[in-house]
């Protein structure tokens, strides 16, 4: 027994690993019935792996026999790997021991297809329905829906689930249809919009009756693969946007293609495309939290993100119309807007600026980066700068100047490099 | 020139604050006695902590400022870093002697450090809450070390209360010298005469954990080092995330057990 748990979860964890998203965050399952855990709020890190991403959950597979052929996953079907699948019992002890030692917030199942998607996801829903009705189980959990799975089986799931989510990892229907033959677009869209259907209700009936059942309270997530088929940043952002607009999606997250697979159907990749997966996930993040809207970031005209700079200042470079904005009177929306200035020092920016006057010392002991903000600012209507700059200067100076942040780059660009070579 | 010093508890810092309005006598330095230089000109005032004055200082500091500002100056007590009490003096007299609440002036100095300090220790208590390791013991008791740069024990109950409602735990600083202990139905601060800690490890010796307790610690090794994805190692940001200070505690760090 010991040696199969073992053996098991070294293949299952290794299998599972390619879904970037591990998130706990969101929750709203409290401990009232004095059972174990608690899944309010933030989420938890409770490790990181080498690679420096998150663990917070137990992210395994049930199990890695899969009838299906995915050009981009280990366990797709045509690869020669070793199979294994856990019992519903060995999932349930894993998660509820690990959770007692404060290793984990809870628990992420995915599972290959086995036998059928019906067969598969009421395995994982058996799973939820254990940990939370039998062991009074407050802590996270995350079920991915099984492509194909039935309504009926979904809506149950997220009786139990905190999060739900629907991978799309391809993002446009050509790709899916060379590289997953056995998917299509309508299947993983339904489901997906089911879950949102669901969510908009269950909203509605905690609304009038406290206690009808929530339906996964932290809402549902996605993953694109970024890099293994051709799809640029411009329709890469486009997609999320909708998704975020059309489905309510909490998250999307992105996966730059780890080489999985020497499948003729792919491009030939030496490493992953990290810089461009980070470049995107900024992206997303001024999406959500700097009121930018995709087509702002990337369009037909400059349809990749920059990689040597990120997207916001990439922006501000191409609109300096915009510019320079003044401290002192700006609303807060504009002050997000300015390069080296986050949401944290924004929001002191324009709560100090109620007592006093701000100047650029001010500016700099809230942490915003004068490097990059110099060029876009007036502080009490004076310019740190005597001149103004070119958009070609202004990029030349950020990245190669006098203390710039060339070195760190380079650096930085280097090391990426490095890690997987 | 006027030194001060109190018995080290909150309160005794508040009643400082209170005999030092009380004597308009201005401090140049308040120390926790016994800590305190001995200066030449300075004489050095030890001032008894008094509950009824401390009271006083912390219902006025209430009227003029948010809950969470009030939290914020006794986080920068649990900080512990040289020159905290002056820090928190020149934050209560900036609060008196304005008419506002000046808990958004950012532009001074001792408002934007007690700010920049309750995220060092909003992130250290965090820290805490993710890096705690529990050891199960043959009599269940979910027992873990810690040894905090910021004393953030006492801000770690809610958390864990909530947490782990069903199973009696214990957290131990061993750095204080003192720990929380959950017995079912409350928790309480305890200090240990002596502990069979390895205080190098943070673990228990085998002989007193519950027969599965390895078993579990070396899965979760074999999950951490599962989930790594080598093709993306990034080492700096590895070690952002969890400096190697943390390291000595977590039993994904530890030398692999066999099996
Ligand atoms: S269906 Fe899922 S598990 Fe199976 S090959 Fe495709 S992506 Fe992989």
């Amino acid at each position: 027994m010991k040696e199969t748990v073992q053996e098991k979860l070294k293949i299952l964890a290794d299998a599972a690993k390619y879904d970037v998203s591990c998130s706990s965050s969101g929750g709203k399952r409290k401990n009232t019935n004095k059972g174990l855990g608690n899944a309010e709020g933030m989420g938890i890190c409770h490790s990181y792996t080498e690679d420096g991403r998150c663990v917070s959950l137990l992210k395994i597979l049930l199990t890695n026999f899969c009838i299906y052929d995915c050009a981009y996953c280990v366990t797709r079907k045509s690869n020669d790997i070793k199979r294994a699948a856990f019992t519903v019992d060995e999932v349930v002890d894993l998660t509820l021991n690990f959770y007692r030692r404060n290793y984990i917030e809870g628990l992420f199942l995915s599972s290959g297809i086995f036998k059928n998607a019906d067969y598969t996801m009421e395995r994982l829903v058996r799973i939820a329905k254990k940990l939370r009705t039998e062991h009074k189980f407050n802590g996270y959990i995350h079920l991915k829906t099984i492509p194909g799975a039935s309504d009926e089986l979904i809506k149950e799931a997220g009786l139990y689930a905190d999060r739900l989510s629907v991978n799309i990892e391809l993002p446009s229907e050509n790709s899916l249809k060379t590289l997953a033959p056995e998917k299509n677009y309508a299947e993983i869209l339904t489901p997906m919009a089911a879950i949102t259907t669901q969510l908009k209700q269950s909203k509605e009936e905690v609304k009038l009756f406290k206690h009808a059942p929530a339906f996964a309270p932290a809402g549902q997530s996605t993953q694109l693969i970024v890099g293994a088929s051709q799809e640029n940043d411009h329709q890469i952002l486009s997609l999320s946007s909708q998704l975020y607009q059309n489905y309510n999606l909490k998250r999307v997250y992105y996966s730059g293609y780890v080489p999985v697979s020497t499948d003729s159907r792919l491009p030939v990749l030496v490493n992953p495309p990290l810089i461009r997966e980070n470049r995107v996930y900024q992206a997303d993040w001024l999406m959500r939290f700097y009121g930018f809207s995709a087509s702002e970031i990337a369009d037909e005209k400059h349809p990749n993100l920059d990689l040597e700079i990120d997207p916001k200042l990439s922006w501000a470079l191409r609109n300096l119309q915009v510019f320079p904005i003044e401290i002192n009177t700006a609303d807060y929306e504009l002050i997000l807007r300015i390069p080296g200035i986050g949401v944290k020092s924004a929001k002191r920016i324009v709560a100090a600026r109620r007592f006093t006057p701000l100047h650029l010392d001010h500016l700099h002991k809230f942490g915003v980066v004068l490097k990059r903000a110099r060029y876009f600012i007036t502080c009490a209507g004076k310019s740190p700068e005597l001149r103004d700059y070119t958009e070609q200067a202004i990029r030349r100076r950020i990245l190669f100047g006098e203390g710039s942040v060339r070195n760190s780059l380079v650096k930085q660009q280097l090391e990426l490099f490095q890690q997987a070579s | 020139m006027h030194y001060y010093t109190y018995d080290g508890t909150f309160e005794g810092l508040l009643t400082v604050i209170f005999e030092v309005y009380e004597q308009k006598a201005w401090p140049d330095k308040i120390e926790k006695q016994g800590q305190e230089q001995p200066g030449i000109f300075a004489q050095n005032k030890f001032i008894p902590t008094d509950e009824v004055k401390a009271a006083r200082v912390w219902t006025g500091l209430k009227k003029k400022l948010s809950e969470n500002a009030c939290t914020d100056l006794y986080k920068t007590f649990l900080w512990e870093q040289p020159g905290f009490e002056m820090l928190i003096f020149r934050y209560v007299e900036l609060v008196f002697a304005s008419q506002a609440n000046i808990e958004e002036n950012f532009a001074a100095d001792c408002v934007r450090q007690i700010s920049q300090i309750s995220r060092q220790i909003f992130r250290e208590k965090h820290r805490m809450e993710a890096f705690v390791r529990f050891q199960k013991t043959a009599d269940s008791l979910f027992y873990a070390t810690i040894s905090p740069d910021y004393n953030v024990l006492p801000l770690l109950k809610d958390h864990f209360e909530k947490r782990y409602a069903d199973q009696r735990w214990l957290i131990y600083d061993l750095k204080r010298s003192y720990g929380l202990y959950y017995d079912l139905e409350k928790t309480d601060f305890i200090s240990l005469e002596e502990t069979q800690v390895n205080s190098k490890t943070g673990a228990l010796p085998n002989n007193i954990l519950e027969e599965k307790e390895p078993l579990y610690e070396q899965l979760w090794q074999t999950y951490f080092h599962h989930v790594n994805i080598p093709e993306r190692k990034n080492k700096k940001l590895h070690l952002r995330h969890m400096p190697v200070r943390y390291w000595k505690y977590l039993t994904e760090k530890k030398p692999r057990l066999n099996g």
